[in-house]
């Protein structure tokens, strides 16, 4: 029995309900909640209400964690070529035609140099939006230049992955760029440079089984899908069920593959703090 | 063993029965001048079939269930084969075996994945896809060898590493790439030999080194055409197309620099002669051995991390 009741079901007004498309709000991917783009952005791209860490581009990443104009990109027009002449359902040459038009991006990784919160450093973040992120000759070769420079400057080397993994219209030649990356980072290691690998939603496949793996730190996000075989493979392979979260940031710190999670909002000063640590 | 027999190789092996049969009647009948016309006509044919062999064509001889092992390679070529188990940590993952042995007069390390002959042996393997276990194994086997100063030899031959939940829970992709890593900078020779099938990041976890070969009907690639054909054309039909898309024999690898050097099969396939198949290996490893031993260390490693960071087709 209720202590009082309502008299009728619902508030009424008189005037018709506003509508919310402009595109000055945004829903929630996880929880639904609706948010004022600003409020958003100034929130770091994340909900306000469960803390959801949508998708986010290389851009947004050097404006959360570079110091004003102190970004500057390195070997910005290096693009893909078809090396195998591959054709699915459309030819690979006009996909990333189409890619590059479409996101303004010149393929799935942004590289340079900065400052966060002084220090200089070398950097590489991945964009989701070209091709799922994934990692093809240019991806590869960006990532091989910025292990080099960090080499010359003798400065720390920072990437975030994004990434469903190899390109797969670049057949073998993407798998070897889990080679090539990795064989890089050897070096960077020999000359004791720091590096950071900072892994977001998601990171799989040929990301994950080379660079992303091989941070001095790994540093996920909150509840990003961290993988080498995704979930719907494993289930197929298995037949069983996936225990909850696997797969997930906190499912693999639990197991031991990454240092920290840190969330958006504190990644700035988190990764000062590290670097602060181990600086001469 | 008639369920073995490729649709391809069945007009070979038909007249191979035939000849059979008309040696047999010989002894009755002087019927050698038939027999060395249709032995010419044979050699004609199976050239034929196999010059112009698709790439899916290859990629089941790759599969063939009688095609030699790794194993097999091993107790083939060498001699003293001491198998070591185990990564120390979790498990012994007896889908990737190694250890010592002597290969010619020299002792070398030679690891590689091993798949079963039947079902039993099948499932003892996982069906040759490791689980993080078998490349952590492989890695400490690896270190093994630098500690004594002997060459590394790895053998691939996988679908795949194994896409499981325990897999997964115990860092799949960090073995992987910590092989890759590491390999990266071993401190001996490597030589990495494609045996069979080189599926993604399952093969590469043993694919970093100074030289990388193929057999001749071998495949290798980032994905299989199945499972490229189902998410790229969203269907499982379209492997043959795949197959070819994928560019992954070793013809094209050789064209696209990512090997080294092809090893021709004996005729049909190396599974029409295992014996000779691990005489051609043993051959070109023992050269291949000596040019990469003449090196200095320091060469080595700097020429191997320039060899996979040359990798890559792009426009500046």
């Amino acid at each position: 029995m209720a202590w009082f009741k309502r008299k009728s079901e619902n508030i009424k007004t008189d005037e018709p309900k506003k509508g919310v498309t402009d595109g000055s709000w945004i829903k929630c991917d996880k929880c639904g909640e609706l948010m004022h783009k600003k409020q958003w952005e100034s929130n770091f791209y994340t909900c306000t209400k469960c803390g959801f860490h949508f998708k986010i581009s290389s851009d947004e990443y050097i404006k959360i964690l570079f110091d004003d104009d102190s970004f500057k990109e390195i070997d910005k027009k290096i693009k893909s070529v078809d090396p195998l002449g591959f054709t699915d359902t459309k030819p690979y040459k006009s996909r990333i035609e189409e890619t590059i038009k479409k996101t303004g991006l010149y393929d799935a990784i942004k590289t340079g140099t900065g400052k966060i919160n002084g220090d200089e450093v070398v950097f590489g973040c991945m964009d989701f939006a070209f091709i799922g992120g994934s990692m093809g000759s240019v991806v590869g070769e960006k990532i091989s230049r910025a292990v080099d420079k960090a080499i010359k400057l003798k400065k720390p080397l920072i990437l975030i992955s994004s990434s469903g993994g190899a390109r797969m219209m670049e057949g073998v030649v993407s798998l070897m760029q889990l080679a090539k990356t990795s064989s890089k980072l050897a070096k960077l290691d020999e000359e004791k440079i720091p590096y950071i690998s900072i892994l977001t939603n998601p990171t799989t496949g040929g990301a994950s089984a080379s660079f992303s793996m091989l941070g001095d730190f790994n540093i996920a996000e909150p509840d990003a899908l961290i993988a080498f075989a995704g979930p719907r493979v494993v289930k197929q392979a298995t037949g069983k069920d996936l225990p909850k979260g696997f797969q997930k940031s906190e499912f693999l710190l639990e197991k031991g593959f990454i240092d920290l999670i840190v969330e958006r909002k504190d990644l700035k000063s988190k990764i000062s703090q590290i670097l602060n640590l181990i600086k001469n | 063993m008639a369920l073995n027999i490729l649709e391809f190789e069945k007009p070979v092996l038909e007249l191979e029965k035939k000849i059979e049969e008309m040696r047999k009647m010989s002894d009755q009948l002087d019927i050698s001048n038939e027999i060395n016309k249709l032995e010419s006509k044979i050699n004609d044919l199976r050239k034929n079939i196999f010059e112009n062999l698709t790439p899916w064509q290859i990629v089941q001889l790759a599969r063939h269930p009688e095609r030699p092992y790794t194993l097999d390679y091993i107790y083939l070529m060498t001699e003293n084969f001491v198998e070591l188990h185990g990564d120390r940590r979790f498990g012994d993952d007896k889908a990737i075996v190694g250890g010592f042995a002597n290969l010619g007069d020299q002792s070398v390390m030679i690891i590689g994945q091993q798949k079963g002959r039947d079902t039993k042996s099948n499932l003892y393997r996982n069906f040759g896809m490791p689980n993080p276990e078998g490349y952590r194994k492989a890695y400490r086997l690896m270190k093994l060898a630098e500690k004594f100063n002997k060459p590394v030899i790895t053998l691939i031959d996988t679908p795949g590493a194994y896409p499981g939940i325990e897999a997964e829970e115990r860092g799949q992709a960090e073995a992987i790439a910590k092989n890759l890593f590491e390999m990266s900078k071993l401190q001996v020779p490597i030589i990495v030999v494609i045996i069979g099938e080189g599926a993604s990041g399952g093969a590469l976890g043993l694919g970093i080194g100074d030289r990388v070969l193929m057999l001749q009907y071998c495949w290798y690639s980032v994905i299989s055409p199945e499972s490229c054909s189902s998410i790229l054309w969203r269907s499982w039909d379209f492997k043959e197309q795949a197959a070819e898309a994928l560019k992954l024999t070793s013809q094209d690898l050789l064209r696209l620099k990512i090997i080294d050097r092809i090893i021709p099969e004996p005729e049909g396939g190396a599974h029409r002669d295992h014996k000779k198949s691990a005489d051609i290996l043993k051959g070109v490893l023992l050269e291949e051995l000596q040019s990469v031993s003449k090196l200095k260390k320091d060469k080595l490693l700097d020429n191997r991390i320039k060899k996979f960071g040359e990798m890559g087709f792009f426009k500046d």
